[in-house]
């Protein structure tokens, strides 16, 4: 019993950490979202995203982040199938694959997108050289969506690779010994098992698209506001902390929304990736 | 033929993933300072990298916080998971549910609420301030690597060690540690790669003159970037696709073993 309480002490440094650093600044982010310079508490901060400009930049990004999602899913599924259906030998290799190129630094991974897109880039010289049509999307939101789906799509390919790889061939055998063919073995047997992975995979991709400001800068040029921009600015060029913090609190009423989806379908953690 | 299909789909999936790595390798060797010309192979600016002070400066420091704070968070993790792993229901949920909040909230939220906790208590913002939140971010990550190991361990093998007379500690390093090694080596990698790859979070947390490789590409962005960084980021894949290869050799060891014994 003495050991117990002993292991249990042990926890305090955590605690302590976490209260410090993850529960008191968040405190604070709702603290100047919901005061004025003078420190009085007001709404202003919040109601601030109906006007024109902060709902724009709000409506923006949640539809980027929808449509970069909805692709990653639809690029990550058939993906994590074929990879689960070479199993075996290379489980630890395709992780691998998916890691490697986040220790290329992000910003400059980003960049080189920029590189390849540009007008005169090196895909539309392909493109030139073999008589096709040539892409005009650098500096519009199909090109921060292209960012988005290239930076985020291994968060969505490895909980799906993860759930699909778990189950259990016997299951996929009696369905088939059962007469369904391949596709309603997907259907029916399959893709209501990967729902955990999906579902993990969906709040991984989501939230960083939504609330991105780099991507849209780089490949959006400047013109294009998304939220993240708009929050940014406020603290690193405006000093309006008081705005910002009002800007965020009403992204993170988005967030919290897909983190209670997450859990209600993910009890288990069994779609965590990493 | 869809064993064909299936091929050229993982291809261009895998074409997709390392097209920026490629022109990234490519501009490395590029003698024009542009990204938009090809002026001729050169080696100038592998050469030049290690004469850039500033350049050299990000990198240290980049590492140095990443090595840091994965540490540091794998000591103040593994602790806290020993301790997370004996707590009642309600603790252990609460504790988790703070545990999760870095990992799912928005980098751009962690990043202002960071900067406004540091503004308001007047920390000086710098080196420590950029350390004290990659530890922040990290934290979670070890957690989870290493709990999973703590709950699977058997709790009587570290009871007996204290019952033949080890401390408490000399029976953690003896008997505790050994068995969750696995967990605790991938939650420093993965701490160390998240704290590598952060841009957002230190782009709130840091001072004038420290600067990361992340923070200080940033700042070049809009004047044109050193070509020297594409020659860095190529040593520096390189050398982790060496790395890796080394570190994924070795779990496949290790199941082996214990499927000997």
């Amino acid at each position: 019993m003495k050991s117990n309480k002993f292991v249990k002490m042990l926890s305090i440094p955590y605690v302590l950490w976490a209260v410090a650093f993850i529960i008191i600044p968040l405190l604070m982010v709702f603290y100047y979202g919901f005061s004025n310079k003078e420190g009085k508490f007001t709404f202003t901060n919040i109601l601030s995203i109906f006007q024109a400009v902060h709902f724009k930049s709000l409506y923006l990004a949640l539809l980027l982040a929808l449509i970069s999602t909805v692709i990653c899913i639809l690029l990550a599924y058939p993906l994590a199938l074929i990879l689960s259906s070479m199993k075996g030998k290379n489980d630890h290799l395709i992780v691998f694959i998916f890691i490697l190129p986040m220790w290329m630094n992000f910003l400059l991974r980003t960049l080189a997108w920029q590189t390849l897109l540009e007008n005169d880039g090196v895909i539309n010289n392909v493109l030139q050289f073999l008589h096709l049509p040539t892409l005009h999307i650098i500096n519009t939101p199909a090109a921060i969506v292209f960012g988005m789906i290239y930076n985020f799509l291994p968060f969505m390919v490895l909980p799906l690779y993860n759930v699909i790889n778990k189950i259990d061939q016997n299951t996929i055998n009696a369905a088939r010994d059962l007469g369904a063919n391949y596709w309603q073995t997907l259907f029916h047997v399959i893709f209501p098992l990967s729902i955990p992975g999906i579902i993990s995979g969906i709040t991984m991709v989501f939230v960083p698209s939504l609330t991105t400001f780099v991507v849209s800068e780089m490949l959006g040029g400047s013109k294009i506001l998304l939220i993240g921009n708009v929050i940014e600015q406020e603290f690193t060029q405006n000093s309006n902390w008081h705005l910002g913090s009002g800007l965020s609190i009403v992204l993170m009423i988005f967030i919290i929304i897909s983190m209670v989806i997450t859990s209600v379908f993910d009890k288990e953690g069994e779609g965590n990736a990493l | 033929m869809t064993k064909i299909l299936k091929k050229i789909y993982i291809g261009l999936i895998f074409l997709f993933l390392y097209a920026p790595m490629f022109t990234l390798i490519v501009l490395s060797f590029n003698k024009s300072k542009s990204r938009a010309k090809w002026g001729g192979f050169t080696f100038q600016w592998y050469g030049k990298l290690f004469g850039n002070s500033m350049v050299m400066q990000a990198l240290i420091n980049t590492l140095l916080i990443a090595f840091l704070s994965a540490l540091i968070a794998c000591v103040i993790g593994t602790i806290a998971s020993l301790a997370i792993n004996k707590m009642g229901i309600v603790m252990k949920s609460t504790l988790m549910g703070v545990t999760n909040i870095p990992m799912l909230n928005a980098d751009i939220v962690t990043g202002i609420s960071l900067m406004l906790l540091f503004l308001f208590f007047r920390f000086k913002f710098g080196f420590t301030t950029i350390l004290l939140s990659h530890i922040t971010f990290n934290i979670p990550y070890v957690i989870l690597s290493v709990l999973p190991r703590i709950k699977k361990m058997n709790s009587s093998n570290y009871e007996a060690a204290l019952d033949l007379g080890a401390t408490p500690v000399y029976a953690f390093f003896k008997v505790i540690l050994p068995d969750i090694w696995p967990g605790l080596l991938s939650g420093f990698l993965m701490a160390f790669t998240m704290s590598l790859d952060d841009f957002i979070i230190t782009h709130f947390t840091k001072g004038p003159g420290v600067d990361t490789l992340s923070t200080k590409i940033y700042a070049q962005v809009k004047k044109g970037i050193d070509p020297e960084m594409y020659a860095l980021s190529t040593l520096i894949f390189l050398s982790v696709l060496v790395l890796l290869i080394l570190v994924n050799t070795l779990p496949a060891g290790n199941k082996k073993k214990k499927e000997i014994d």
